[in-house]
């Protein structure tokens, strides 16, 4: 019997960017349905009652939530394909330790950026830096986060990209120019067709918070 | 099998979760009190957060507690805390993220005042009924039969919720409104790990309520 993979989504949505990473690493087929945020569906709520959010994947009928807990899980089914995850526990607890600083400091912080008044970005703006200061450092001379290959990290990260140009109209600052090391690793991972494929264009996303900002009374 | 060393505070919450952890294992370890909670060690072993806990195993340094459980269960695999199926370990996965998420809350409320406190108050309870409806449900641990990593992340209901409550003087976790926590809570704090590695309830009201202070006078 064939596996039945859902992804229940919102296309700038870059929690589901890096399910759809995962998967698209793993080549495993999948039906992607997109959910309408302001009218949710009976489905995602049932799937995701806790939080009512999503990404979530379905598999054979049973939800899975939380995007890293979902990339965890799909590299622990379907195992024989692309690792995601280092094999060494200690590796792997350091890959768990960035991408747990990915969601609080990069994910968490920027998200005050797009959703308050723009004169009351720049303490927002000065953490974001420091935490851009912070991986730059521990990108160092290597090609990924993860060493030699494109790991946990690089992919729990690279879906910010997908705002790099949001936070540089709205945080007044630009990623690229003052990180260029994480520029380059940034470019370097969407060389990767199953990330380059997963991540929508950032002038899209840009144009999609500005409505976001419009409805919201921000601008 | 390598030299382990847990460097904590009396009482954190956070390091009661690796005691508890190490001890079910009966994993040998050396415990280090961190008394000035930002000594030069403390800088050295987790340079990013500053933080305790952190294991040492073998020399090398592993901080935020929930990483460290998932480290202790891939390094001592017996008595499990974590399922074995993959589908039911994302289950598990999730209410861990859950707990790093919501349980700041209770400790937002314990150390603020005023408007802020209020919203923490609200949170917590917030949390506590996502956790009734959805965590226990016809389950004796979130673990099912033996407690495992969840129950450990949740422990701070168990013990460090009453203190807080009693400081702030707000009754949250009534057992009417929570039958199922309150259950838990009582057969959670009867297993003899547990029970046997649980700070004392008045030496922690002494503690907290003297810190607490400190906090809302200090600039």
């Amino acid at each position: 019997m064939a596996d039945e993979v859902i992804l229940l989504d919102f296309w700038p949505s870059m929690f589901g960017m890096r399910v759809k990473i995962a998967l698209a690493e793993k080549g495993i087929e999948y039906e992607y349905k997109e959910e309408n945020l302001w009218n949710k569906s009976t489905q995602l709520l049932q799937m995701n009652p806790v939080h009512q959010l999503i990404p979530v994947l379905i598999h054979n009928g049973k939800p899975v939530c939380e995007s890293l807990v979902m990339v965890e899980y799909i590299d622990e089914v379907w195992k024989d394909k692309s690792p995601l995850l280092p094999t060494d526990p200690h590796q792997r607890a350091h890959a768990r330790f960035w991408t747990d600083f990915v969601d609080k400091k990069v994910f968490d912080v920027s998200k005050r950026i797009w959703s308050t008044k723009i004169e009351e970005n720049e303490s927002t703006k000065k953490e974001l830096i420091e935490t851009f200061k912070i991986l730059e450092g521990k990108l160092r001379d290597k090609p990924y986060f993860g060493g030699e290959t494109f790991g946990f990290v690089d992919l729990a990260l690279i879906t910010f990209y997908s705002r790099f140009y949001s936070a540089e109209m709205f945080g007044n600052f630009s990623i690229e120019a003052e990180f260029p090391e994480i520029n380059a690793w940034a470019k370097r991972c969407m060389q990767k067709d199953t990330v380059a494929k997963s991540i929508p264009d950032q002038k899209k996303v840009y144009e999609f918070l500005v409505q976001m900002r419009k409805q919201l009374g921000l601008d | 099998m390598g030299e382990v060393k847990l460097h904590g505070t009396w009482p954190s919450a956070f390091s009661y979760r690796v005691i508890w952890s190490l001890k079910l294992k009966g994993v040998p370890y050396e415990y280090i009190e961190d008394l000035s909670n930002k000594s030069s060690l403390l800088l050295q072993l987790n340079p990013v957060h500053k933080k305790i806990p952190v294991l040492v195993h073998d020399g090398k340094p592993i901080c935020e507690s929930l990483i460290i459980l998932e480290y202790i269960e891939e390094i001592w695999p017996h008595n499990p805390l974590l399922p074995t199926d993959p589908y039911e370990r994302a289950l598990a996965r999730f209410w861990l993220k859950f707990a790093e998420e919501k349980c700041p809350a209770m400790w937002i409320a314990y150390r603020t005042s005023g408007e802020e406190q209020e919203k923490a108050l609200k949170d917590t309870l917030e949390m506590l009924r996502a956790i009734e409806e959805h965590g226990l449900v016809g389950k004796k641990y979130f673990g099912g039969e033996k407690i495992g990593m969840v129950d450990i992340a949740f422990g701070q209901i168990a013990q460090w919720l009453g203190v807080i409550e009693e400081i702030v003087g707000v009754k949250l976790l009534e057992p009417q409104t929570f039958p199922r926590l309150h259950t838990w809570i009582k057969n959670f704090k009867e297993v003899p790990v547990i029970k046997e590695n649980l700070p004392d309830r008045d030496e922690m009201l002494v503690v907290y309520k003297r810190l607490r202070e400190r906090l809302l006078t200090s600039p």
